[in-house]
């Protein structure tokens, strides 16, 4: 190359291309993460913002009250997510298989149907199963009775042992769409001189699935597990949209995303303290970056991907 | 034969067990809009049944459409949902084409540090939008929830536009260089165009979520006349709690505008996230 093309030149228009992008994305997201984590550092005496150091760390795991608080929510969540991933993804999965035979009729029909739930707000969802679930409308006492199993209903959402299985399932019943969705997109990417070649071998329908299939879509299955996890530890919407900021009964549906709302935004007779509340955001941080190195360093670099 | 009497019903069960489960995806939609049209009587004595003419009643909808400001969140909802999805779809092209086009230093930092955000939520750092959001005064104004929304959707759009932009061919726009085209033009003439359909896919996927949120226009917007049509419906819902036929109602309509986008862009996601769009 001459020598004078390499002279250092300004491109500019790499830069218009850039800066709208990286300025609106550092300004409202990156900064204020970080700012967050910063603020967690600090308290307010008399309308003063004064630097503690790790004091509002120290109040949320030493102190009586929030450490309670904070391990309820953090226990609950884990149960929430456990629960998205026994039912959610084994469910999903399942509908993806039937769905990806190649000879099914009104297949894109029952995708459309299935997927519905996902597109509606919390709101929505979190409502409508309040209703269907109160003992003052009676469907679902009424469906359990004309079944014979009246004996079974209980008032799910109001009582504290069911609470919040019951809402996890409400949640595990919207989402289901989506590892229904990616789970068959990665089946139909399988290419069908593989299928083909496990047929002549005698394997074919159950083992098929097990066997060859299966294996094939670990990744995918990886991914939609670290989605499931990032989207379960920073949700507040359904529990607000049900139970309200309070998470009732008794606290006992409180996940680390209400219970934020609750500390930074302030509730009934609970004053909002921002700082509190930026501690307990960089808790939830921590978790999903530990959760997220996880898959990355852990399960993903290891899994064994198959080129096609 | 037994063959083929096992492969008939292979195919019963798998119907068997797709029609089941979408009879449990759409029934509690179906009986919030049922029960929406009938008397207050009739949703507690047969919430199962069609509304017909004895049960036929609007009276919900009518409290609906006198108490809430219905069309006002409603034009709120499209206001954010469309402007963010624009500066999503400008800003994220731009940068993508950036990215893929031009080799200069920092390139893949600058790939990687816009891909953080597609793991990280931006929930996280509320306190601090919030705060900034009061000190630059757009605390309660839809350009508030424009650009968290527009911060929260660059990164999979970047991620997403680059893979497509590295697809088109180099020839086109070194002949568009000969003739002449400045690096924009060959972006905004010749190279957008041919992204078209990944555009799309991020638009949808945006889309949902943009529209349903609640946590942002719960926290930045909270104000009457900027309430979005899901905050909107909530607070309306949470206040009318014992007026069933209001509740319902209103639950419908919230219903309504979603499942309008999702008949018009149905084809589009699924086609979206079926093509590898997020692998």
């Amino acid at each position: 190359m001459p020598k004078q093309n390499r002279r250092i030149r300004i491109k500019w228009h790499i830069i218009v291309f850039l800066a709208p992008a990286v300025l609106v994305y550092t300004a409202v997201m990156v900064y204020p993460l970080f700012n967050t984590m910063r603020l967690s550092l600090f308290t307010e005496t008399d309308q003063q913002r004064v630097f503690v150091g790790l004091q509002n760390f120290r109040t949320l795991f030493g102190d009586d009250v929030w450490s309670d608080q904070f391990w309820n929510a953090l226990g609950n969540n884990l149960q929430f997510f456990l629960i998205h991933m026994l039912v959610q993804n084994p469910i999903g999965i399942a509908l993806a298989a039937i769905l990806s035979h190649p000879k099914l009729r009104f297949a894109s029909f029952y995708r459309s149907a299935i997927f519905i739930p996902t597109i509606l707000s919390f709101v929505i969802v979190g409502f409508a199963w309040k209703l269907i679930l109160s003992p003052i409308w009676g469907i679902a006492p009424g469906m359990l009775d004309a079944v014979g199993l009246k004996s079974l209903y209980a008032p799910w959402l109001g009582k504290e042992a069911y609470a919040l299985t019951t809402l996890s399932l409400v949640s595990v019943w919207q989402f289901v769409g989506i590892p229904m969705m990616l789970i068959y997109a990665a089946l139909l990417s399988i290419p069908d001189e593989i299928l083909e070649a496990a047929e002549v071998e005698g394997i074919t329908g159950q083992s098929a699935f097990w066997k060859i299939k299966l294996p094939l879509i670990l990744p995918s299955i990886g991914i939609i597990s670290i989605l499931t996890f990032v989207a379960n530890f920073n949700a507040f919407d359904l529990i607000y949209a049900a139970q309200g900021a309070l998470a009732g009964p008794d606290f006992s549906t409180d996940i680390l995303g209400t219970f934020m709302y609750r500390s930074f935004f302030g509730f009934q007779l609970q004053l909002g303290d921002p700082h509190m509340g930026s501690a307990i955001a960089s808790a939830m941080f921590a978790i999903i970056l530990v959760g997220v190195s996880i898959y990355l360093f852990g399960i993903q670099s290891r899994m064994r991907r198959y080129q096609f | 034969m037994s063959a083929a009497r096992q492969n008939r019903l292979n195919t019963f069960a798998a119907h068997g067990a797709l029609i089941l489960y979408t009879l449990i995806a759409l029934f509690p939609v179906f009986v919030i809009v049922i029960n929406s049209f009938k008397t207050r009587k009739a949703i507690f004595r047969e919430p199962l049944v069609l509304p017909n003419a004895d049960s036929f009643s609007m009276i919900g909808y009518e409290t609906v459409l006198k108490q809430g400001d219905f069309f006002l969140y409603l034009q709120n909802s499209i206001i954010v949902t469309v402007v963010s999805l624009f500066f999503i779809l400008l800003f994220g092209a731009m940068a993508a084409f950036a990215l893929a086009e031009y080799r200069f230093k920092g390139n893949t930092l600058m790939g990687l540090y816009l891909a953080l955000g597609i793991m990280i939520p931006i929930r996280i750092g509320t306190v601090a939008i919030l705060e900034l959001m009061v000190q630059t005064g757009l605390v309660n104004t839809l350009w508030a929830l424009i650009l968290v929304y527009t911060a929260q959707g660059l990164p999979l759009a970047v991620f997403i536009l680059s893979e497509f932009m590295k697809q088109v061919s180099d020839d086109l726009k070194n002949a568009g260089r000969i003739d002449g085209l400045s690096e924009y033009r060959i972006f905004f003439r010749l190279v957008l165009p041919l992204v078209r359909p990944a555009m799309a896919t991020v638009a949808v996927f945006n889309m949902i979520p943009i529209w349903n949120d609640l946590w942002f226009p719960l926290i930045l917007a909270p104000a009457e006349e900027v309430k979005t049509l899901t905050l909107g419906s909530q607070v309306f819902i949470g206040q009318f709690v014992t007026d069933w036929n209001a509740v319902l109602s209103a639950l419908s309509l919230a219903i309504l505008p979603v499942m309008g986008l999702y008949v018009i862009f149905s084809r589009q996601l699924i086609r979206g996230i079926t093509s590898g769009a997020v692998k």
